[in-house]
């Protein structure tokens, strides 16, 4: 292809974050009028490419050219790359829900005069997009009260507002129901056939890209892999796109281990949950799972696929609306809608988001340890310290939690030391079944393999272990058995012999449509 | 699971602390320390030694029990990330409440009282109520309550009612009796508990240090321990010497009012720092999310405190009522402000998670001081308020000022 039929051509795009290197000689070249599709596992690089060509990370902070139109562009701001007609639809949507439609559409882009906002001109021109993207609302409608396929489709009217030329979707279905999703992908179509708009799609879902892509690129590890086409008659390859994905090499990054699983001793039978807000929306259909005293078993999915959800609406419902199924201890039901009765049920749940969720920053490590067992370290109601200290004294010691003193504010930790106290903080409410989700995310690849030490040490101890994570080498490199989820269904129940990225991937992918639900029958 | 992995050698990797890391490490609360002792300090050259004359202390103790009472509330409010804008209402509320008991009904005193904080728990559940299970923020709760038990109190006061209550009034008025008589100048009873309270403050340190020792932690050096005692023991022999020779010719030492401070705020203390209660406010002032998947339940959490700032508020309204004799429809106005002030100058987070009760102690004490000091040097009431409103802002300046820094 020529240089003109290129709307935008990135050429060795390189970015660090600090010492991470978040991409490696990018190269990314999008024709005029497709749509083309970045394909790649989670925390590939696919976001942070987005972020570099709409100017959220300014020019300087990043290596390469990126050609847009022919002509080399230096985006300091958002705001350089939008004059441009490059518009970016972020995964959370960026709409303020108490303004109406038109005040969304317009936001920023006021219609105007000195200052004072021309309403008429507003809600005539919101109507004009509004009509483009098929969104039949009154202009005045507050987007609080319409639905999130609705919301998507103001980000788009929005988007034509600024006169858009290439349109940059990041996972615009991940949130929406099939109806929607088919809808918004019919309007992309459109976008393309009839407006000339270019779209460059991010997306987990390979049914999707096969449907609506042009051209994909795949991404892996922050560099560029590869690149397919798909064509009516030339069809997207998914196996040979799974394999682009996934296809890194497995280092001995893991420890060795061998497993001595016992008796059942934790299951959840059709456990179905809706979405807290729209409560319309299934994010967890049907789900059965089960695991074994001295067992590994990782959930793998893709984002979105409701592994977090489905653990924490487990975890005392702390997740969820309309949820429905039941969950065994030790062959017993239990009642789990309170955290307190999870606890003291034997689960715990060891968050992904320590930060947010997990630790009291502003506490130490001694008062973070005990914080789900207070009750334990008492007497009456009194704390007892000396119990305390002995407690967290070993943890530190047993799990190598470097830092002078227990005494330290967990603030001061580095983030490997801070998953250590937080796995320590629930080993000491003294839990049969532990559900870590992401137990090693952003910290050190040291500081991995001792987290997968006291995964397995743990386990040994004869407690049963749910690892939810979003890299697949790292579920193979220490599970026993993986549950492939896709899309809220469990879509397979993978004993170890079988392991591999590629046959996990397509469990992760299966369509909804085509799937079948593991433990029915 | 066993207590094997402390083994004595490993004591020894662990760096012992220095005498100066002993103190280093709360600076932060060192440093309230040292504002309260440089302000003494001045106030004392400034006022020509007037400022630590016995009766001086008594009055500045008498003046603002009413704000430690409130201020040791509110710091446990303040933590969970709430906040209570009507305990000065309450002051007034509760206080023509029990006014009334005593010279309408002719009530015995002490059950006035009691009723006096049963109605102060009362309100503490009534706005614990709508905070903690209907969700509305205590801001907005408080500022109802504000408005409302004002309103109330106006209603049933009217202008005002005087309380001849002697037994009531001696509460704020009165020392503790002169059981050991007089030695030479000195009240006997003040000295006997100033020699306890040194030996009771030398045990547990030095407890703390056997405890520490006990379950395998290396304590801090033994001479910190004995810097520490060796200033306490100056510090409460001062304040002996001039409890000792304070009062008059009947009576002296020892005021009521301290007592019941001193009992409210050890007991708070223990509970913020000692109990599985306290351990719950700190959880959920620094992270509600995180607390609450921790199993902590955060609204009962939340209901408990008003039902604790509730009493504390009663205490506040008793203590004010037997001192100024008399219930108005006024009294009480803007004590809340005198609390929150306290607690931030005393070195609370604005954004919760972190306080204690003796930094909001010490810092009532800065702003009672100022105020006691610049009120003996002949300051206008305004221009008082004004520096106070000053010394707040710069207090919690120099909190937050090294913070942007580290950014």
């Amino acid at each position: 292809m020529s240089n003109s039929q290129m709307i935008l051509q990135m050429q060795n795009i390189t970015k660090t974050f600090g010492p991470v290197k978040a991409l490696t000689n990018v190269n990314l070249e999008i024709a005029r009028g497709e749509i083309h599709a970045i394909c790649g596992e989670n925390g590939a690089g696919k976001s942070t490419l987005m972020n570099v060509l709409s100017g959220v990370y300014s020019y300087g902070s990043y290596s390469g050219t990126i050609i847009y139109d022919g002509k080399e562009c230096k985006f300091k701001k958002i705001k350089d790359s939008e004059k441009l007609g490059i518009v970016v639809i972020q995964q959370e949507l960026a709409l303020t829900p108490f303004l109406s439609i038109a005040e969304n559409i317009f936001l920023g882009n006021e219609r105007q005069k000195s200052g004072v906002i021309d309403w008429e001109a507003t809600r005539a021109d919101a109507i004009k997009v509004m009509e483009q993207v098929g969104l039949h609302e009154d202009p005045d409608t507050k987007v609080m009260d319409i639905g999130v396929g609705k919301q998507q489709l103001v980000e788009i009217a929005k988007a034509l507002s600024k006169k858009v030329k290439l349109l940059l979707l990041d996972e615009p279905t991940a949130a929406l129901n099939d109806e929607d999703s088919a809808h918004l992908l019919q309007i992309i179509r459109d976008l393309r056939d009839h407006q000339g708009v270019t779209s460059v799609i991010i997306s987990h879902k390979l049914n999707e890209i096969a449907a609506i892509a042009d051209n994909v690129t795949i991404i892996r590890d922050g560099s560029t892999v590869g690149w397919m086409t798909n064509s009516e008659e030339n069809p997207l390859d998914q196996d040979e796109l799974i394999h682009k994905m996934v296809g890194r090499e497995l280092t001995n990054l893991y420890p060795e281990h061998v497993s001595h699983i016992g008796e059942e001793i934790f299951r959840v039978e059709n456990w179905t949950l809706h979405h807290p807000l729209d409560q319309q929306r299934v994010i967890v259909d049907h789900a059965n799972i089960y695991a074994r005293a001295g067992e590994i078993v990782g959930l793998a999915g893709l984002m979105g696929a409701g592994r977090t959800e489905m653990a924490m609406s487990i975890f005392g419902r702390t997740y969820g609306s309309g949820v429905s199924g039941k969950v065994y201890v030790h062959g017993k039901e239990i009642d789990t809608s309170t955290v307190r009765k999870a606890i003291e049920a034997g689960i715990a749940y060891v968050t992904e988001d320590r930060k947010g969720y997990g630790l009291n920053l502003l506490q130490n490590i001694r008062e973070n340890s005990t914080s789900a067992a207070l009750t334990r370290y008492s007497k009456q109601g009194v704390m007892d310290e000396g119990v305390e200290r002995v407690a967290v004294e070993k943890y530190r010691k047993d799990f190598n939690i470097k830092t002078p003193s227990i005494e330290e504010q967990v603030s001061n930790l580095s983030g490997g030391n801070q998953q250590k106290v937080l796995l320590a903080k629930w080993v000491i409410s003294n839990p049969d079944i532990l559900i870590l989700d992401e137990p090693t995310r952003g910290i050190d690849v040291g500081a991995k393999y001792e987290i997968y030490e006291i995964i397995e040490q743990l386990a040994d101890e004869g407690k049963a272990i749910i690892v939810i994570s979003s890299e697949l080498p790292e579920l193979i490199g220490i599970c026993d058995r993986i549950y492939t989820i896709s899309q809220g269904v469990v879509t397979d129940d993978v004993p170890k012999s079988r392991f591999t990225q590629e046959y996990l991937m397509k469990g992760m992918t299966q369509e909804k449509t085509k799937l079948k639900k593991v433990g029915e029958s | 699971m066993s207590l094997e992995s402390l083994t004595p050698q490993n004591k020894n990797n662990v760096k012992r602390g220095t005498v100066l890391e002993a103190f280093t490490s709360n600076a932060r609360q060192y440093g309230i320390v040292g504002a309260l002792i440089a302000i003494i300090i001045v106030f004392e050259i400034l006022t020509g030694g007037l400022l630590l004359q016995p009766n001086t202390i008594v009055q500045l103790i008498q003046q603002n029990a009413y704000v430690i009472i409130l201020a040791v509330g509110m710091v446990m409010i303040i933590i969970a990330t709430h906040i209570d804008l009507s305990v000065g209402s309450l002051v007034g509320f509760i206080g023509g409440c029990v006014a009334l008991l005593m010279q309408n009904a002719h009530m015995n005193w002490f059950l006035a009282i009691i009723i006096g904080l049963l109605i102060g728990l009362l309100v503490g559940v009534w706005q614990g109520f709508w905070v903690a299970f209907v969700g509305i923020p205590a801001f907005i709760t408080t500022l109802g309550g504000m408005l409302i038990f004002r309103g109330l109190a106006t209603t049933l006061i009217k202008a005002s009612i005087p309380v001849n209550n002697t037994s009531f009034n001696a509460i704020a008025a009165n020392y503790l009796p002169n059981v050991f008589g007089w030695w030479g100048p000195f009240d006997g009873l003040s000295i006997v508990v100033g020699i306890l309270v040194v030996i009771v403050f030398a045990w547990t340190q030095l407890r703390k240090r056997t405890k520490v020792a006990k379950v395998g932690l290396v304590p801090e050096p033994m001479t910190a321990t004995y810097i520490k005692i060796a200033i306490a023991t100056v510090v409460i022999a001062a304040l002996t010497f001039e409890f000792a020779s304070s009062g008059n010719a009947t009576q002296g030492g020892i005021p009521i009012i301290l007592v019941i401070v001193g009992v409210l705020v050890l007991a708070y203390h223990f509970i913020l720092t000692r109990t599985v209660f306290g351990r719950r406010v700190y959880a959920i002032g620094g992270n509600r999310r995180a607390a609450s998947l921790s199993g902590i339940n955060t609204r009962r959490v939340d209901f408990t405190l008003f039902i604790h700032m509730g009493f504390l508020s009663a205490v506040a309204a008793i203590a004010m009522l037997s001192r100024l004799s008399s219930a108005s429809a006024a009294t009480g106005n803007s004590f809340e402000l005198d609390a929150i002030a306290a607690c931030f100058v005393g070195g609370t987070a604005v954004t919760g998670g972190i306080g204690t009760v003796p930094g909001v102690v010490i810092g009532a004490l800065v702003m009672g001081v100022i105020n006691q000091g610049l009120s003996i040097m002949g300051v206008d009431s305004a221009l008082i308020q004004t520096i106070k409103g000053l010394v707040l802002l710069l207090a919690v300046a120099v909190d937050i000022i090294p913070k942007l820094r580290k950014r």
